[in-house]
């Protein structure tokens, strides 16, 4: 292990390490624990300044109430989830196809398709935007977030290609050739042999594209207008342009928006960490 | 080509699903962008009144927000297009209009008499001599200033440049900061140059230069910058202005810290609801510059039209003329807090809204505003410099150079 | 057996015709939906932007073909060199988010109490939406009542209105936007550490390798996978920057942090803007300089593939 582990040091190098840690924790949080301090601040404290003192008042309950009863914050949450579930179905679906098909398969293009597909990842979002928006209008579905939906499964396919692919790659072929010597079908294999043992890759992207597409705020921007399919992190933006200077409010609307993918990452941990580091060893 | 395949089967299978509930006949759909508090319970009071009148109409009120109305309007006018919309006049309805996506409404200025009720109002609905809309709203703007603090040092309200340079230097003597403004957005840092070159060189002036008749480095454009530096250079605005919005920068005056604002009428509420009396809180307009100009003023004008491709065009045509009412302009003014455009609506009671009333009605001419006469793209690039300027007044000769080039590509 | 269920199910002659031909025509079944949205919704619109880049577009009226006059006007927009700039700027202190990370992970590569705890928190910043770190940022900015005013008050010295100063600015933006990127790279480098040889280090040990040494000769290029990553991602991070633009300065002041991807957002879409062909224009210059780095990935991945086998 590297670097040598701390129980292997001196005391006082240990007892150093024991400190230093909660230490530059809380320095590396410091932002949040601000905004977590303020979303409990009473409005009094705001007004009179006291932005960075202990609250006089903790007002949990008022503030996020408030966020609750006079914003649409509710149904920008709401949005979110009807953007965010499924897009991760309709990504992960069909990676899980093309991530198959080109790990299994030798054909020719294959190599081309992967590394479209891959470099797909890399584009800045700005050369699709006015295309992509036109498309939508003409579908009729501007400003719904089923164009959000459609966007985001399509481009999300990129990377959630690569990922299945080379998880596949990694598998015992093997298996595959058994099943074939046996005569089972193609699409039954996909099913029964290869589609069992993706469950964890399955899990990993799941869970890392939902928080990608939670946190989304350029599409947001760019497909939806209204409301009624603005998602939370786009909402949150028009809600601070209305909540101007009352942060209790803002910080305990970040909260809350922030929420779920928090939640979301410290429930399946393991599989985020999984999602997001392949490659990272080899 | 693969696009349009997928567009036409995409369209087709929504407009199967679509068509069953919203063109029914006796639907009047409304668009709107009165999404802040104030106007939005205005304008529910204004649709329920109108569909009091005509209980046979059957109307659809899509709310919008404000800030993203200015792009949806250009996505439902051409993809499924209400039957009313609400808008802006002057140069904002331009591309609408060339793109032929407003209905000309002339015949009816003429059948109700518009040409005669809101008359003041009719220049900026017009263009190629047609009208393309009804206003139903303005405000003035001009200068809110803390009475309180005036009186504090003896202070009266500046009738001329030398009176506002006076005032100004006696506040920052004593540490008050004389105005208070908040550019991160630009168009607040607009209203000083549209307020300076209107005093300085006219409204036929602004006029020529938002239409690109005139050009940034015309000498009339050094003078209304000359002025400006008087203020920017004795620092007579608060600092970190480009860090503020508008609403932000409201604290400085109600905390005392800043004496006046530039401003339209809409401050007024949040300015009370922070706690200043109106006792406290005082308007005048812009002072005189060069002496004997007739004072033209910056009115703002929101208006009401009818999409091309609206589908109940009839009871759209009802909707604008009991908009146009003036009965119906009293109520729903008095309920936004602005000015009804009708002459025949009652004057209106509050302090700073009868005021405001006076002085436009005396009004030698009425500008919409920067950013709504001057074309988009001059626009932003103008308020940049005017932000710029006012950050760093020694560019001057730069941004000028800048927008001068800039208005030779946008105008060309 | 499986013969019998496939050919009962795709019945006689057809069966025979799926049997012999499935594996080559199983691929493209799973390959189609995949690819079919992937064409419409990524690489048509590739070359629409590019075909779009050519017209004056307002976004409703008629397209004007002016051939290539939006990049004769790019060429001589300050805007653009403003945004050009301050995308160098980005991508080049952006490159402190991998040594930034690689630290915090061997600060946290133990085994104490709680380790794991801090290791989640310390990432947390990458799991929350960039809107709510820019709303964060300019309140920590702020220059009457921001924590960093508030600070240099302390130490006497005059608040600095970050976000509202064009020296600033970017600054101001970019370490905004590199508190999740180091996260990010942390994780990734935490995960290369796990899995470092442990007979690697001992026999570095037994040569005499110690702190640096060791970490330079030893661990760094045990790490290559894990470092290559964090500089891919962290090169496309920088160059997408637009959320906490967008959120922190809207481009302010008077555009002096704006940056390409914001600049073309600005001109195409925003309230001042419709110029779907000037948007465009600025968009395929930005592609040009992602495929310098999208080239360079797949040139990488190419010789992994043929190595790999």
């Amino acid at each position: 292990m590297f670097p040598t582990p701390i129980e292997r040091t001196a005391a006082p190098t240990q007892a150093l390490y024991k400190i230093a840690l909660p230490i530059s924790l809380l320095l590396w949080l410091a932002p949040l624990l601000a905004v977590m301090l303020t979303s409990v601040r009473s409005q009094g404290d705001i007004i009179a300044g006291n932005y960075w003192g202990w609250p006089t008042d903790f007002d949990l309950m008022e503030n996020y109430l408030a966020v609750f009863q006079n914003s649409p914050i509710g149904q920008y949450i709401w949005n979110s989830f009807k953007v965010t579930i499924p897009t991760v179905i309709g990504a992960v679906a069909l990676s899980c196809m093309t991530g198959f098909a080109l790990a299994v398969y030798k054909f020719k293009g294959n190599l081309l398709l992967f590394f479209m597909f891959v470099a797909g990842n890399f584009i800045p979002f700005q050369i699709l935007m006015v295309p992509v928006r036109d498309f939508t209008l003409q579908l009729g579905l501007y400003d719904t977030t089923m164009g959000l939906v459609l966007f985001h499964v399509a481009f999300q396919t990129g990377f959630c290609t690569l990922f299945m692919r080379n998880f596949i790659k990694a598998l015992p072929f093997e298996l595959i050739e058994a099943a074939r010597v046996e005569g089972v079908s193609e699409v039954r294999i996909f099913w029964f042999v290869v589609l069992p043992l993706m469950r964890p890759a399955i899990a990993a992207l799941s869970v890392l594209i939902f928080t990608f597409i939670w946190n989304d705020y350029f599409w947001a921007t760019v497909l939806v207008q209204g409301k009624h399919a603005l998602p939370v992190t786009a909402g949150l933006y028009s809600l601070n342009g209305q909540w101007i200077a009352a942060w209790h409010l803002v910080s305990a609307g970040s909260i809350v928006a922030a929420l779920p993918p928090v939640a979301m990452f410290f429930l399946m941990q393991k599989h985020f960490i999984a999602g997001l580091t392949l490659g990272a060893v080899k | 080509m693969l696009h349009r395949i997928a567009t036409t089967f995409g369209a087709a299978a929504i407009a199967l699903s679509l068509t069953a509930g919203s063109a029914l006949a006796g639907t009047l759909v409304i668009n709107t962008d009165t999404s802040n508090p104030a106007p939005k319970a205005a304008f529910q009071a204004l649709i329920d009144g109108f569909k009091a009148e005509n209980p046979d109409i059957e109307v659809k009120w899509n709310l919008f927000d404000r800030e993203g109305y200015k792009t949806s309007i250009r996505n439902f006018l051409t993809a499924e297009a209400p039957d009313v919309a609400t808008w802006y006049a002057g140069n904002r309805m331009l591309p609408y209009v060339e793109a032929g996506l407003f209905e000309d409404v002339s015949d009816l200025w003429e059948q109700e008499g518009w040409n005669d009720s809101l008359k003041s109002a009719a220049a900026s609905m017009t263009i190629d001599g047609k009208k393309w809309g009804i206003p139903y709203t303005y405000y003035q703007w001009g200068v809110y200033y803390r009475k309180d603090i005036f009186d504090q040092y003896g202070l009266s309200v500046p009738e001329t440049w030398d009176d506002l340079l006076a005032v100004s230097k006696t506040l920052k003597e004593n540490d008050v900061a004389p105005f208070t403004i908040g550019t991160k957005f630009l168009w607040t840092a607009a209203g000083w140059f549209d307020y300076l070159n209107l005093r300085v060189n006219g409204y036929e002036f602004h006029m020529d230069l938002t239409a690109g008749k005139a050009s940034y480095d015309d000498p009339k454009v050094q003078a209304v910058f000359d002025r400006w530096s008087e203020l920017v250079e004795a620092g007579y605005f608060i600092d970190n202005h480009a860090n503020y919005s508008w609403q932000e920068s409201l604290p400085f005056m109600v905390q005392g810290d800043a004496a006046m604002i530039l401003m339209g009428n809409f401050a007024v509420a949040p300015l009370r609801e922070a706690g200043l009396t109106d006792d406290q809180l005082g308007f005048f307009q812009f002072p005189e510059i060069t002496p004997g100009l007739p004072k033209a003023e910056d009115a703002p004008t929101d208006t009401v039209h009818i999409p091309a491709n609206a589908k109940n065009k009839e009871d759209a045509k009802k909707f604008l003329a009991y908009v146009a009412r003036a009965d119906v302009q009293t109520t729903l003014n008095a309920s936004l807090g602005q000015l009804p455009v009708n002459s025949g609506s009652e004057r209106p009671d509050d302090k700073f809204l009868s005021q405001g009333f006076d002085m436009l009605s005396d009004a030698y001419a009425l500008a919409q505003f920067y950013d709504r006469d001057a074309p988009a793209a001059m626009a932003k690039a103008g308020m940049e410099g005017f932000q710029e300027f006012m950050v760093k007044p020694e560019r001057k000769d730069a941004i000028l150079e800048r927008l001068t080039k800039i208005q030779q590509r946008v105008y060309k | 057996m499986s013969d019998i269920t496939a050919s009962s199910r795709f019945g006689g002659g057809g069966a025979s015709v799926w049997r012999r031909n499935q594996r080559r025509i199983a691929p493209w079944l799973f390959l189609g939906p995949g690819i079919l949205m992937f064409v419409l919704y990524v690489i048509l619109p590739i070359f629409e932007s590019v075909w779009i880049s050519l017209y004056e577009w307002d976004g409703i009226g008629a397209k004007e073909f002016i051939g290539f006059g939006n990049y004769v006007e790019l060429v001589d927009d300050d805007a653009f060199y403003t945004s050009l700039k301050n995308n160098v700027i980005w991508l080049v202190l952006y490159m402190l988010a991998p040594p930034a990370g690689l630290l915090i992970a061997l600060f946290l590569n133990q085994n104490v109490r709680g380790i794991r705890l801090a290791k989640s928190l310390f990432f947390f910043p990458f799991v929350i939406s960039q809107v709510v770190v820019g709303l964060v940022f300019s309140w920590f900015y702020d220059p009457s009542f921001g924590l960093l005013a508030e600070l240099l008050r302390l130490v006497g010295l005059e608040p600095i209105p970050v976000l509202a100063d064009e020296r600033y600015v970017t600054y101001g933006i970019i370490i905004a936007g590199l508190w999740p990127q180091t996260a990010y790279c942390m994780i990734l480098y935490l995960t290369g550490l796990n899995a470092v040889s442990a007979d690697q280090i001992e026999a570095g040990r037994l040569d005499g390798a110690k702190g640096w040494r060791m970490l330079w000769f030893v661990i760094l290029p045990q790490l290559r996978p894990a470092t290559f990553i964090a500089v891919v991602v962290t090169v496309i991070g920088a160059l997408r920057s637009f959320d906490l633009i967008s959120i922190m300065t809207d481009g302010g002041p008077y555009g002096s942090s704006r940056v390409l991807a914001f600049f073309m957002y600005e001109q195409a879409l925003s309230e001042y803007g419709f110029r779907m062909g000037y948007g465009a224009a600025i968009a395929v210059v930005l592609f040009l300089i992602m495929m310098v780095y999208i080239a360079f990935f797949l040139w990488r991945m190419n010789r992994d593939e043929k190595g790999g086998g």
